[in-house]
């Protein structure tokens, strides 16, 4: 009986406790002994009690159990020797469990009798649908009968003991339904747990991206020395699959880093000066119906998904400045279809929005005072913005150009489409360069086997990426918020 | 009395000093024209993309079809007589030659006419095979008559039909034959040659034709999507901002999660697709490509885009709703449940429309779980493979056929409109139900 079985029966099992703890509640009301809690209180205890307890525990138990299957499963495979048909531990139990998984779509008649070869094995489950891998071997044939048989036990055991469960808390909820109990408060706490465990979902989160990138970075540099991926100038990671041993330093990040920083500058270049210009203009100059005209216009640039931006500079921006580029000199093109100046150039407009909102929300914070002073002396307008109300929200600025440096480090599509994907080290704007985030797409979009560098390398540009980006941010942030607290 | 009036010095107009007003003013105006450059780059670029955009997608809303009498010859599709004992016949019959006699038939052009008729090959879509089949098999009692079908041109003869070939170029340069832009100008003369509305844009799954290829896969998994979206996000987010906004006391943890929410905002897009590739896939075994594992990376992305907003949301209830609701007994769940939460509805509304939109036009991170999959059937649960609508744009951009990018801009004027009423939504839920206190 597969889970969910047990999880709709535990979940009707509630509904009924609601049902009959609202009656019991009901009975109370009006009665001589004055009511703690309303009866639907009372009704939604039943249903919490009957549901959480039970629910929590086929949660441990699931994990709990495939936890022992796969010790179960690795103790009875033979030992791992250097000449074994599956060279890889984690693959030789990746190939049981498909084989169980595709043994139970076989019928019990077919099971009683399983052919001992997976030759003759293969044609039946293909019949079924199932396709395995050919290098599924005979002794896993019996291993993955037994894996079967113990998962079921395990299942069943597990959900008879939450149907247990969820009756005892329907009974306990029940029968302790009286006029003075403080269902209310209880229901409440619960409601309060929850509310607690949803908001540490960010920080779970967090932990996880940390978490996971950390292991499978641990795994990439078990094969590449921390000092070949770090300093290497040289990036090639398809060569390192053949030749084993002197594979190294072919995952060289400097490459991937200076063109990833080379492009983040030229998009600052062209978003800073716009995006703070505009910002300025709406805050200080534009009347207002200019500004309610062109404020949204402004931020639809950030509500254009990424992948608009990369294909706008694929197809019509990257080749009109290459033709452009070969008009000017006459012939030969010195501006490539895809170069850090096109892709910088877009993605320096996609952030403009960016910089102007965060400008704008700073410049405002600017007391009006520094500014009536400004003026009352004398000066004009254009004289206060520069010499008083931009010197005064410096700070936030600079907070804000990290921000926008940061979304522009970890930006990808944009890339992807417009930057390039040859790891090239060069000073000109014009030629391709490639960045982390192309990479990681690169090495992850395909036919993956996860134990090659080749892909772990991936995680390993995304812990760069994830501590570059996090630093920058938290060092933004920091810097926003001290400014704001300075004028509050 | 005379008094001597002197001669008084005239007063002079006194020498203005040079504080350099004319330059400041100067300045001042340089500084407006800069300002009103910077706006204009902004606004000129977007009008830009938009219109080179448009002006690529909006003939794939159209598709060249040709009406074609086709004889539904037995003798074709099933020469052996056997198709009553072998129904696979059926299937595996030759449909496009139908096809090809009915071209040749419509322009006068006898079988025997071995030049003519390499002409006429690669003139109709390949997909008519698909669309014959289905026909004949839904209803084998029209073997043996006539119809009348609408059948797609191939994308080459579509791009011609539209002027996207330069007819100028040498033949031997261009994919289109002489010939076959005389069959084309012959039929459209007689009419039964016309751009139709292009249904197949978006129902269709992945072809490696450009003609049959459409974005119905994508639409599908982005819905899914979006729908596990809504259903984790919205809860989720809601619940955490409530216990941020209303009940969390100052402690470290709270201030450990306000900062990790703010930081997780501004996380790089990849870095979740990257989490949902190690913890979804590797660790917990879902399936790649799937529309699931999609949806729970972008919840997980979307997640503090919806607490910021729910979070401004309630802050903006004031006070006294909270204190009127507990001084008249409401405990401090009821106060909040019963009382802001309802307040604070539209605003958290916007905010998770505007989030969803977002996770919409999202790609990164569903390159790197794979949704980057040639599927060519609907997805029938949130488990099987799927891709989503901005990553079929990225796939046909990768496409070396130009008839690819037509279909390429298409979809991103699909996907456009539908932020487009979103983000729309999200406004006229804000002006109609937003509270000034």
């Amino acid at each position: 009986m597969p889970m969910t079985y047990f999880i709709a029966i535990i979940l009707v099992i509630g509904v009924v406790a609601y049902i009959i703890g609202r009656q019991r509640a009901a009975v109370h009301t009006g009665g001589a002994v004055k009511q703690h809690s309303r009866p639907h209180y009372h009704a939604w205890w039943a249903f919490l009690l009957a549901t959480v307890p039970a629910l929590l525990f086929l949660i441990v138990w699931s994990v709990g159990s495939s936890v022992y299957l796969e010790r179960h499963i690795e103790a009875q495979l033979p030992p791992q020797t250097a000449d074994s048909a599956v060279p890889n531990r984690s693959l030789e139990l990746g190939l049981v469990r498909s084989l169980a998984n595709g043994l139970r779509r076989l019928d019990a008649a077919t099971l009683d009798k399983l052919p001992a070869t997976f030759a003759e094995l293969q044609p039946m489950l293909v019949a079924k649908g199932v396709a395995l891998a050919p290098d599924t071997q005979d002794y896993m044939i019996p291993v993955a009968v037994e894996t079967n048989r113990a998962s079921d036990g395990l299942r069943l055991t597990g959900g008879v003991i939450g149907l247990i469960l969820s009756l005892a808390g329907a009974g306990i909820a029940v029968r302790g339904i009286q006029p003075r109990t403080r269902a209310r408060n209880n229901v409440e706490r619960i409601v309060l747990w929850a509310l607690l465990g949803s908001s540490t979902i960010a920080i779970l989160t967090t932990v996880g991206i940390v978490l996971s990138m950390l292991f499978e970075t641990f795994h990439f540099f078990a094969s590449v020395p921390l000092t070949n991926f770090f300093f290497g100038t040289v990036w090639d990671p398809r060569f390192a699959a053949a030749g084993a041993g002197d594979s190294a330093g072919q995952f060289g990040l400097i490459p991937l880093l200076a063109g990833t920083l080379y492009i983040a500058l030229v998009a600052l270049l062209v978003a800073v000066p716009i995006g703070l210009m505009s910002a300025v203009y709406m805050a200080e100059y534009a009347s207002r119906r200019v500004r309610s005209i062109v404020k949204p216009t402004l931020e639809l640039l950030a509500g254009i998904p990424t992948i608009v931006y990369g294909i706008f500079a694929l197809v019509t921006l990257g080749p009109f400045l290459r033709d452009l580029s070969a008009a000017l000199t006459g012939g030969t093109p010195f501006i490539q279809a895809q170069s850090i100046f096109t892709a910088g150039l877009v993605m320096g407009i996609m952030l403009i929005p960016v910089v102007s909102s965060l400008s704008d929300d700073i410049i405002t914070a600017v007391p009006r005072a520094m500014r009536d002073g400004s003026l009352g002396l004398g000066a004009t307008r254009s004289e206060t913005i520069k010499r008083v109300i931009l010197p005064a929200a410096l700070p936030g600025i600079v907070g804000a150009v990290l921000l926008t440096a940061s979304r522009a480090i970890g930006e990808t599509m944009i890339v992807v489409l417009a930057a390039g994907v040859a790891a090239n080290l060069t000073l000109n704007p014009f030629e391709a360069m490639t960045t982390i985030t192309v990479k990681i797409v690169n090495q992850l979009t395909g036919d993956l086997e996860f134990n090659s560098p080749q892909t772990l390398v991936a995680f390993a540009l995304g812990i760069t990426l994830f501590v570059v980006t996090l630093i920058m941010n938290i060092v933004a942030l920091y810097i926003v918020r001290k400014y704001r607290e300075q004028y509050e | 009395m005379t008094a001597a009036v002197g001669t008084l010095p005239v007063a002079q107009a006194p020498a203005r000093r040079d504080i350099g007003l004319k330059r400041r003013y100067a300045a001042e105006t340089r500084f407006r024209w800069y300002g009103r450059v910077a706006i204009s780059i902004g606004v000129i670029f977007l009008a830009v993309m938009l219109i080179s955009i448009v002006s690529k997608g909006y003939t794939s809303f159209m598709q060249t079809s040709v009406l074609l009498p086709i004889t539904f010859d037995a003798k074709v599709i099933d020469p052996q007589d056997k198709r009553a004992t072998d129904p696979s016949v059926l299937i595996k019959a030759n449909y496009p030659n139908l096809a090809r006699d009915a071209l040749a038939a419509r322009l006068g052009i006898s079988p025997d006419d071995k030049p003519q008729m390499a002409a006429l090959k690669g003139f109709i879509s390949d997909g008519v095979r698909t669309q014959l089949r289905d026909m004949v098999v839904a209803d084998p009692s029209i073997i043996g008559t006539t119809r009348d079908v609408w059948v797609l041109a191939s994308a080459n003869i579509d791009s011609a039909y539209k002027g996207q070939i330069d007819l100028g170029v040498a033949e031997t340069n261009r994919k289109v034959s002489d010939k076959q832009v005389g069959f084309m100008n012959k039929l459209r003369d007689e009419g039964v040659m016309a751009g139709k509305f292009n249904t197949g844009l978006f129902v269709n799954g992945a072809s490696s034709r450009p003609e049959t290829s459409g974005m119905g896969v994508a639409i599908i998994g982005s819905f899914y999507m979006m729908l596990i979206v809504l259903l984790l996000a919205l809860p989720i987010g809601v619940a955490a901002s409530i216990y941020l906004e209303e009940f969390a006391k100052k402690t470290r943890l709270t201030d450990i999660i306000e900062v990790n929410i703010n930081n997780l905002a501004a996380v790089p897009s990849i870095v979740f697709g990257l989490l949902g590739l190690a913890v979804f896939i590797n660790f917990l075994g879902l399936p790649r490509s799937a529309a699931l594992v999609g949806g729970l990376v972008l919840t997980l992305m979307t997640l503090p885009t919806i607490i910021i907003a729910t979070r401004a949301a309630l802050a903006a209830v004031p006070p006294s709703i909270r204190s009127a609701a507990l001084g008249l007994g409401a405990s401090k769940t009821q106060a909040v449940f019963q009382h802001v939460l309802p307040l604070a509805t539209p605003g958290i509304l916007t905010g998770t429309i505007i989030g969803l939109a977002r996770a919409l036009g999202e790609t990164a991170p569903l390159l790197l779980i794979g949704m980057v999959a040639f599927v060519a059937d609907y997805p029938t649960t949130p488990l099987d493979p799927a891709t989503a609508l901005p990553v079929q744009i990225y796939m046909w951009a990768n496409e070396a056929e130009r008839a690819f990018v037509e279909r390429m801009s298409g979809a991103i004027i699909i996907l456009l409109v539908f932020l487009m009423v979103m983000n729309i939504t999200a406004i006229v839920l804000r002006r109609r139900f937003e509270r000034r206190w």
